[in-house]
């Protein structure tokens, strides 16, 4: 017999964070991923809230694509506030 | 340790002339603690050691809960039977975060699986030892969780991220265990003589097994230079057990208890403890598959994994009668 399908487990923890990828699990279906998840990765208080998802469903980058993606961000820092120096007489900016 | 005596599958640490470029520019990432992560570029003796080292540090909790196992149905008050339960559910907890680690390098659970229980793979020598008494339990919280603490705490910064990311969860759990253990120790020592007379014994035999943990001295060893200069073995095993020795011995002189080693001795010079020799035959033979309950242990893992295949099969059956007529129903 095949090993269970992979899911990717996600949790949210009490204090309004988004959900967080805390690592993956085994189990036949998403009822039983999620009852998994809980113990596997909230026995200590860690979340209330959890996501599943297939591994497989997952597309992400690729390492190789990283310079094409991300560099461009690198030369606009005048998306940051700091990047506009302010008087100090100038209040409240 | 968890992972004891992990083979790089090279002969010699290799220099940077003979690297490629692709290898220069890993090293170097390594070299900046820039985290490697499983789709990154990484070289195939870096992929297999980890998968080996992860994967023995994974089996090694798993067959950790059977030595504690064996005492939960006799604690001897039902607060210690929940806290024991939670300390051997945490350890299946470490393994599935290891084995989750270990997966995104390209090997299947199953196969990971299946290769402990053929011996191709190896688990720590320390849970090939007995559970005697209900001191055991404690020195095992006490010094073999506190030697895991010290082996993993560095590892929460080594260079592959899904491993450095499984330890950082593993260590919030495990000072936990090991204060559960001392608390046992403490209150035995507390107690009767009879009650202090166990925790003696089971220092007495758990004390060398938990300094072989550390593996014999690799400071020549050249799987374990490779493993530090792809900082995937961030402390040598002798400076480890040093660590740990120096950390353990004013613990036992608090409980009162006395470590079987004529040569354990504070040195003022070195500010270290200076401690006995080790039988290394003993932890050969261990390792080899001779300790006092290797064959038990083997036994009863492959055992528990033959006996859940129905259920194992059975929920897959559930869940694709479920999706079939979920698929029906949508039609």
């Amino acid at each position: 017999m095949s090993e269970w399908p992979l899911w990717e487990v996600f949790i949210r923890s009490q204090h309004g964070l988004a959900h967080k990828h805390v690592g993956s699990l085994h189990a036949p279906d998403a009822e039983m991923a999620i009852k998994n998840a809980r113990d596997v990765y909230t026995r200590r208080n860690e979340g209330i809230s959890i996501w599943v998802a297939r591994s497989a469903d997952i597309h992400a980058t690729s390492p190789g694509d990283r310079a094409a993606l991300f560099e461009p961000a690198n030369d606009k820092v005048y998306r940051h506030p700091t990047f506009f120096p302010m008087p100090d007489e100038v209040k409240h900016i | 340790m968890y992972a004891q005596l992990v083979e790089t599958g090279l002969s010699k640490v290799q220099a940077a002339a003979e690297m490629t470029a692709e290898e220069l520019e890993f090293q170097a990432r390594i070299d900046a603690d820039i985290k490697i992560e499983p789709k990154d570029w990484m070289p195939e003796a870096y992929r297999r050691t980890l998968i080996r080292q992860i994967q023995q540090h994974a089996h090694s909790e798993i067959v950790g809960m059977l030595p504690e196992g064996n005492w939960i149905t006799r604690a001897p008050s039902l607060q210690r039977k929940a806290i024991l339960m939670a300390k051997v559910q945490d350890e299946a907890g470490h393994g599935l975060y290891l084995y989750c680690a270990a997966e995104t390098l390209g090997v299947s659970r199953d196969q990971m699986i299946a290769d402990l229980h053929a011996g191709k793979v190896k688990y720590s020598s320390i849970f090939n030892y007995p559970t005697l008494t209900w001191a055991d339990i404690g020195t095992i919280g006490w010094l073999v969780d506190g030697a895991a603490i010290m082996n993993q705490i560095p590892l929460c910064r080594c260079s592959f991220g899904p491993y450095a990311r499984a330890m950082v969860r593993v260590c919030k759990e495990e000072s936990f265990h090991q204060r559960q253990g001392f608390d046992i120790m403490l209150t035995l020592c507390r107690g009767t003589a009879e009650q202090k007379a166990l925790a003696q014994d089971a220092l007495n035999r758990w004390w060398w097994p938990s300094l072989m943990m550390f593996g014999p001295s690799d400071a020549a060893s050249v799987h374990s230079a490779q493993s530090a200069r792809w900082k995937i073995k961030l402390l040598s095993n002798d400076e480890l057990r040093q660590r740990f020795v120096d950390q353990t011995a004013p613990q036992a002189a608090f409980l009162g208890l006395r470590i079987p080693d004529d040569r354990l001795a504070f040195d003022e010079a070195t500010g270290h403890y200076a401690f006995g020799e080790i039988d290394w035959d003993e932890f050969h033979e261990v390792i080899k598959g001779h300790g006092p309950c290797n064959r038990d242990r083997m036994r009863t893992r492959t055992q528990a994994w033959e006996d859940g295949a129905w259920v194992r099969e059975a929920a897959t059956a559930h869940a694709q009668k479920r999706a079939a007529r979920e698929a029906r129903e949508a039609a």
